[in-house]
């Protein structure tokens, strides 16, 4: 998602210039006559097109038809009404999923929120330095898998640098990932290691557009770097800083890798999050219907903090006027 | 102060020298420590692959690789016999890490040059020709950016199968291969922002509106497309959850799918964790260097566009 020009949509589209058509013979064979460029356009269209429509709209109509039904692959989707879900609502392994799930992306979002606007604010106001820019980015490189298995080895209970460091200061071993309490918290934290800097940068460029004249104005006022931060930089962030946290709250919500790859939704279910629990369902017991049924109230919430969350930009941004 | 002396120069740089205040060293040494968290995990990772196992239990907390070796690495790329693999706590099952290896280059590959190039096409159908219900089908993509891939997963698994396609490199690749909303938007926005001068100037010379789009725009659009897809192949190569669903067995399986594997297959009691950090390490070195490459362009692309 673009977010230095937030509202693209309306933007007049650059038609060709009328006139231009008169030179001859250029348009023969691209498909240009009166009607535009009907049939260039649908050749160059063709393409995204079929992909979008075979795996994007199909998909998402299909998923919900399969809400409906008892599936397990090997036989047709049998349809079964609402008893999928009747059965989540019911399930408290679903809702113990979803709470587990709203309490990773809280601590996820919070620290990465936090931290990523302090690093992109150092990198406003510090130095505008490429290299850190970079270096900054680099965990964003691994996968969540590599992410998980390296801090699995940094956070072992017995050999980890983390635990050998926590023992050295004379404290007692955490096992991170191995404790109920500990576990949620731990992953969302590596998490927060690998997207940090992405966000950072997202967040670095809505700085950018924020006039350097107004820090320097500022400064020849007196104001100290807190106080331009909370009276310039908060505010005129606001709008940016709503889009970036919509984008990071919707891809936290769809954590998978890393739970799969640590903890396997344990210690006693304490990691299952609603996307483990999904797959589960689906490639474990094969209850695909209910697997999709299960998907749509994830895709349900995610709709609600989608629209929830708009209505907050628009508020930041007619705030600012 | 400041402003004294850059009185006369218009563009005032935010980074010209002030004097070193406390706040500024401790905002220094919040960079410092960033930086820090940042990058030891890196080191630790080498340090790990090139200890060995036995070392590695005496002296966990030693900062260099304690009794150093490339066995770690071997095992990882399949090259130390199963005895052998056993004997240091590593996996029995084989390994065949240049297989996936390939997969995960075929997969991103594919995927990559495919989306990039059929986003393109869709971009500038969407930005530069006019087509009369292109406004009503432009909705439609946007709206598809609102569908989180979470949803399209389970009944695309189900066509995927459908297909014959479920352990095969193209049941990987297919549903990202042709578009994703985002860059048909991002590269519309591009195509949209070049002068119409431009493309007048190549309908006069006699080009037509497909040779301007090989021959004018896309060149012209070599920078964000350049981003876009060194972050597509990124995205592709650390990709797991849907090629953990497709794949079965080794045809199929990418890096990221085998890593976890890996992981699941080195002893509970006693981690391969040399093993593991060197195939860690051999899985993200190829971003590592790809990125490295291209970073400064990437990086102010993202910088100043906020891509995501």
């Amino acid at each position: 998602m673009t977010i230095a020009s937030s509202s693209p949509p309306s933007r007049l589209p650059l038609g060709d210039a009328e006139g231009v058509r008169t030179t001859p013979g250029t348009d023969r064979g691209t498909g240009g006559s009166k009607g535009g460029d009907g049939r260039l356009a649908a050749v160059f269209i063709a393409p995204a097109l079929v992909g979008f429509v075979v795996f994007l709209l199909w998909p998402t109509l299909r998923g919900i038809y399969l809400s409906f039904t008892r599936f397990n692959l090997l036989t047709p989707a049998e349809w079964v009404g609402f008893a999928n879900y009747d059965r989540m609502f019911h399930d408290p392994i679903f809702w113990d999923s979803l709470k587990v799930t709203v309490e990773y992306v809280a601590i996820n979002i919070g620290v990465q929120t936090v931290s990523a606007l302090g690093i992109a604010v150092l990198l406003q106001r510090l130095t505008q330095s490429a290299v850190l820019r970079g270096i900054v980015l680099t965990p964003y490189l691994m996968s969540n898998v590599v992410a998980g298995l390296v801090w699995l080895w940094i956070l072992d209970n017995q050999l980890g640098i983390g635990n050998e460091i926590i023992a050295g200061l004379g404290f007692d071993r955490i096992p991170f990932l191995a404790d109920e309490t500990w576990a949620i918290p731990t992953i969302a934290l590596i998490n927060v290691w690998r997207h940090v800097g992405y966000t950072a940068l997202l967040l670095f460029a809505g700085l950018m557009a924020i006039p350097n004249d107004m820090y320097e104005a500022a400064k020849v006022d007196g104001a100290s770097e807190w106080r331009m931060f909370w009276r310039i930089t908060m505010p005129l962030l606001r709008p940016v800083l709503a889009v970036v946290l919509i984008m990071t709250v919707i891809g936290s919500f769809q954590v998978f890798d890393t739970v799969a790859v640590t903890t396997a939704g344990g210690p006693a279910n304490a990691t299952n999050v609603l996307q483990f629990y999904i797959y589960q369902s689906a490639f474990g017991r094969f209850q695909f219907g209910y697997a999709s049924a299960m998907s749509v109230a994830l895709l349900v919430v995610l709709s609600a903090i989608t629209v929830l969350q708009y209505r907050l930009t628009r508020a930041g941004q007619t705030d600012l006027g | 102060m400041a402003a004294v002396t850059t009185t006369t120069t218009t563009r005032v740089r935010p980074t010209g020298r002030r004097p070193l205040s406390l706040g500024r060293i401790l905002a220094w040494a919040a960079m410092g420590a960033i930086v820090l968290v940042t990058l030891l995990p890196f080191y630790w990772i080498l340090r790990t692959a090139l200890s060995t196992n036995s070392g590695l239990a005496g002296h966990a907390s030693d900062p260099l690789p304690v009794d150093p070796t490339g066995t770690g690495f071997a095992r990882a790329l399949g090259l130390e016999s199963t005895k052998d693999a056993i004997a240091q706590g590593g996996a029995g099952g084989g390994l065949k890490f240049w297989r996936y290896l390939l997969n995960s280059v075929i997969v991103s590959t594919l995927v990559t040059v495919c989306q990039i190039f059929f986003s393109a096409m869709a971009a500038y159908a969407f930005a530069r020709l006019r087509w009369r219900g292109r406004d009503q089908v432009f909705a439609l993509f946007l709206a598809g950016l609102m569908v989180p891939t979470i949803f399209t997963l389970l009944p695309n698994f189900v066509l995927i199968k459908e297909l014959g396609l479920i352990d095969n490199l193209l049941g990987i690749a297919l549903p990202t291969m042709f578009m994703t909303p985002f860059a048909v938007f991002f590269l519309r926005q591009f195509f949209m922002n070049v002068p119409r001068e431009v493309e007048e100037a190549a309908l006069l010379d006699g080009a037509g509106k497909v040779r301007i789009f090989f021959r004018v725009l896309l060149p012209m659009a070599s920078t964000p497309v350049l981003t876009l897809a060194v972050l597509t192949y990124i995205t592709s190569w650390n990709d797991y959850f849907w090629p953990l669903m497709v794949s079965y067995s080794d045809n199929s399986r990418v890096l990221t799918v085998a890593l976890a594997i890996f992981r699941a297959q080195t002893p509970q009691s006693g981690v391969d964790w040399s093993g593991l950090m060197a195939a860690t390490l051999i899985a993200a070195l190829p971003m590592l260097v790809l990125f490295g490459c291209f970073a400064r362009r990437i990086v102010s692309t993202i910088s100043f566009t906020g891509i995501k």
